[in-house]
């Protein structure tokens, strides 16, 4: 085949893809009108609220299995596309519910949270976002700077400090982070604060060494607390799709993952992977990050969560 | 869940091997899987509809290697679909392209976190030890805290210059400062690095398609991460729209993602991946190779290897099976349509006297000359044929050419020049066979091809103007 041949086959093929996308938000506009009419609940449209839910990164498994079990009794029964939404976002949330689950602080001095996640998730956000709300619910909160490993990781979060009016125990860059966790730790029991939010390096779960380096974190931390670290958030980013269920499976069976944060849900990306990974491993969801700034940290809603899956 | 789709998938792939052509049922029966695997792979939804749409096409009526099941037969050529679609192309130059007047403005964008600090530097350290190139680096990025002093740490690790911190100055400020600074201080690249955005967010796109339009970029790279999931659709359509994007760098592919964004992003935007990132350290950047991701997202990595053998047993007893014939002098149209099929896939027949030493006048020659529309009206002819006819071409006389003509929708006088061209061939054919050089008839038209250029001396057969 021609060089040629094959370039413009595979702009028509672009193209067409475009089309397809266009038509694709032509339906969905199409359909807000369609969407009131009531018509019987056949294989089309289970194919289209199916596709709805893989496009929120939910899996091709969960999407399926789920609009199996919701369409069962439902089949054939007159019923509007938005009553058929409505009844998945209803199903999805009760999913959801068991998992929506604050974080609570323990009466520890001080409460120790580990967060934990893969690189650029948004654990340093995070921590600056739960740091300048407990301190303004009156809590002593202190932070450890635990990124000693990418460039200008520590300034970041000095910069979080700073904001929430919170200290920072931080070291040089390139520093132990076990180390620096430990001094964190002792410091934080000395000033008798409530609350040592540990921020930690980035790393990819199948990287052994790295996550080898969270043990030792642990190790270490336990010398001054047998039971700390109290709580361990895992940072998952909204537009991660599938990859989630490794990072979670990973993260819990290295280093006891206690609940989950899921930030960037201000985007476009729905986080619907966490359907699948709520009926996994059942770890409490504690709160979406939706924004960049401090006052955009939000508790887990699973019914909101579920609406905005839906459409709804 | 990775497993459970394994042993569904392996329930489609074990049944009976089957020569002949793939049938609807076998290729439908095998997308339906290979479309859960790519979804599983993050491959977004209408990404995948027209892949798999693209493919089935393709794959309907393809001839079953032997030894093969159908299913694994089409797991191949989704195979080489993904290649090919995530291919630039050839001709394309792998890495960035820096053919402007110095300074070459580059602009990075893409989400927060994606990891465009981390490739700005690393691109820079690149450009500069491996390409000699003069590097200036600019942030952004007024929004992310410390984001600026992250640069300008990573410039002082890798050895290239950052353009100084000036505290309150806007985006399109800075683009303009360090451009004006590559030019007055002789840089070649100007690498700028931006903040993260989302791609519904207007404020921060219309920010960054200002700076866009001030710095008139040469080269935009989208640095995505290689676990993004279906959102990879919505953030390729936003900054292209926004900023035409001419490339993507993607992230993270030292992780255990499947990567399927890689083909959402590619498919959207038209553009080529430049650079993978595969490491947090400077020098974790890699050209991307469509191979190496291809078997990644398809995650069949097993199944394609296995068929991929099969073609060359195949591949090597057709050969031999050739030969033999064309010893005794026998060469049919199903030879023809063989060896014609085999051409389709190397690429025209310029390509393959490119291949053959002391050929390089007659390449030119038969540059642009050679279109795959008259191999393809070729085998449209033969396959209207009957099994007799294809083994006896003497037989086809006047009614038989008509016949063969209107199955095909093409003109009696189509039939007699594909006649001509078999009959042609198959005189060359005795005359290689004389020469007794087993080596040449290995290589089957490639070697006919040596045969011809001395025996005839006119224009080869199915060169052909489009
Ligand atoms: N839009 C948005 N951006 C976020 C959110 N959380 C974090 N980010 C951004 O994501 C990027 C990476 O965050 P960071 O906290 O440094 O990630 P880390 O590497 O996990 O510590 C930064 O640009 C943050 O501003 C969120 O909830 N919404
Ligand atoms: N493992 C790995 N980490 C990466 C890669 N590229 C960037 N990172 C990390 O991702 C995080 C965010 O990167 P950064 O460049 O700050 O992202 P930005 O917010 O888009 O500028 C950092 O921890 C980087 O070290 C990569 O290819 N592999
Ligand atoms: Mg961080
Ligand atoms: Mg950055």
């Amino acid at each position: 085949m021609t060089l040629e041949t094959s370039e413009t086959e595979k702009r028509g093929w672009f193209q067409r893809l475009k089309a397809g996308l266009t038509r694709t938000s032509t339906k969905i506009t199409g359909s807000i009108t369609g969407i009131f009419t009531k018509k019987k609940l056949d294989r089309a449209l289970l194919e289209e609220l199916e596709e709805a839910l893989i496009a929120a990164d939910m899996g091709p498994a969960t999407a399926a299995r789920l609009t199996e079990a919701l369409a069962k009794d439902r089949f054939d029964k007159e019923i509007t596309e938005q009553e058929v939404r409505e009844v998945f976002a209803t199903e999805i949330a009760n999913i959801l519910k068991p998992v929506a689950q604050p974080l609570v602080l323990s009466d520890r001095e001080p409460h120790v949270v580990l967060v934990i996640g893969v690189n650029g998730s948004g654990k340093t956000t995070t921590i600056g976002k739960l740091a300048q709300n407990y301190k303004r619910a009156g809590k002593n909160v202190m932070l450890a700077a635990g990124d000693t490993f990418r460039a200008a990781a520590v300034e970041q979060l000095k910069i979080w400090g700073e904001r929430a009016g919170v200290k920072v125990v931080a070291r040089e860059a390139g520093a132990d982070a076990a180390g620096l966790a430990y001094d964190a730790l002792a410091a934080a029991k000395a000033e008798g604060a409530d609350l040592l939010l540990i921020d930690t390096a980035g790393r990819l779960q199948n990287k052994t060494d790295l996550m080898a380096e969270l043990q030792k974190i642990i190790r270490v931390i336990r010398k001054l607390d047998p039971e700390a670290p109290h709580s361990t958030l895992l940072v998952l980013d909204a537009t991660t799709g599938q990859n989630a269920h490794s990072q979670v499976e990973i993260f819990k069976a290295m280093c006891d993952v206690t609940g989950l944060v899921i930030t960037k849900l201000d985007g476009s990306a729905k986080g619907g992977v966490l359907v699948a990974l709520a009926e996994k491993f059942k770890l409490p969801v504690h709160a979406v990050g939706v924004g960049e700034t401090a006052d955009d940290l939000r508790p887990f809603d699973a019914e909101v969560f579920a609406k905005d899956l839906m459409d709804v | 869940m990775f497993e459970k789709l394994q042993e569904r998938l392996n329930g489609v792939f074990d049944k009976l091997t089957r020569r002949g052509a793939l049938s609807e049922a076998d290729v439908d029966e095998a997308m339906r899987e290979v479309r859960v695997a790519l979804l599983e792979a993050d491959v977004a939804l209408p990404v995948v509809k027209d892949f798999v749409a693209k493919v089935r096409e393709g794959a309907v009526g393809e001839r079953v290697v032997k030894s093969v099941t159908p299913g694994q037969m089409v797991v191949k050529l989704v195979h080489d679909e993904l290649v090919k679609t995530l291919s630039a192309g050839e001709g394309v130059e792998p890495g960035l392209d820096l053919n402007a007047p110095a300074p070459v403005p580059i602009l990075m964008v893409g989400l927060q976190g994606s990891g465009k600090t981390t490739t700005t530097a690393k691109i820079a350290k690149r450009l500069f030890e491996q390409r000699g190139k003069r590097v200036l680096m600019a942030s952004l990025d007024v929004r992310r805290p410390a984001a600026q002093q992250q640069l300008a740490i990573l410039g002082e690790q890798v050895g290239v210059k950052t353009l100084p911190i000036v505290l309150g100055e806007t985006p399109v400020a800075i683009a303009k400062r360090a451009i004006q600074m590559g030019r007055l201080e002789g840089f070649d690249v100007v690498l700028l690095d931006t903040a993260g955005r989302l791609a519904i967010d207007e404020e921060l796109m219309s920010e960054v398609a200002e700076v866009h339009a001030a710095a008139k970029p040469h080269e935009t790279l989208l640095v995505a991460d290689a676990m993004t999931g279906q959102d990879a659709v919505n953030v390729a359509k936003a900054f292209k729209e926004r900023v035409n994007v001419t490339g993507i760098a993607l992230t993270r592919v030292d992780g255990d993602a499947r990567g399927g964004a890689a083909l959402s992003m590619r498919a959207i935007t038209g553009c080529p991946i430049k650079l993978i990132g595969v490491g947090e350290k400077m020098d974790a950047l890699e050209d991307f190779h469509a191979d190496r991701i291809s078997s990644r997202i398809l995650g069949m990595g097993d199944i394609v290897s296995l068929v991929e053998k099969a073609i060359e047993t195949t591949e090597a007893e057709e050969a031999e099976r050739l030969a033999k014939k064309m010893q005794k002098g026998e060469f049919d149209m199903n030879d023809l349509a063989g060896q014609l099929k085999q051409l389709q896939k190397m690429g025209g027949l310029a390509s393959i006297a490119g291949m053959l030493p002391g050929l390089g006048k007659m390449q030119k020659q038969l540059e642009g000359r050679v279109d795959d529309k008259v191999i393809r009206r070729s085998l449209a002819i033969i396959s209207s044929m009957t099994p007799k006819e294809r083994r006896n071409p003497d037989l086809i006389k006047a009614s038989r050419k008509n016949r063969i003509a209107k199955g095909c929708g093409m003109q009696v006088q189509d039939v007699n020049k594909l006649l001509k061209q078999h009959l042609e061939m198959a005189r060359m054919m005795k005359q290689v066979s004389k020469l007794g050089q087993k080596g040449l008839m290995r290589s089957g038209m490639a070697g006919l091809m040596k045969g011809g250029a001395g025996g005839m001396g006119g224009p080869p057969p199915f060169g052909g103007r489009r």
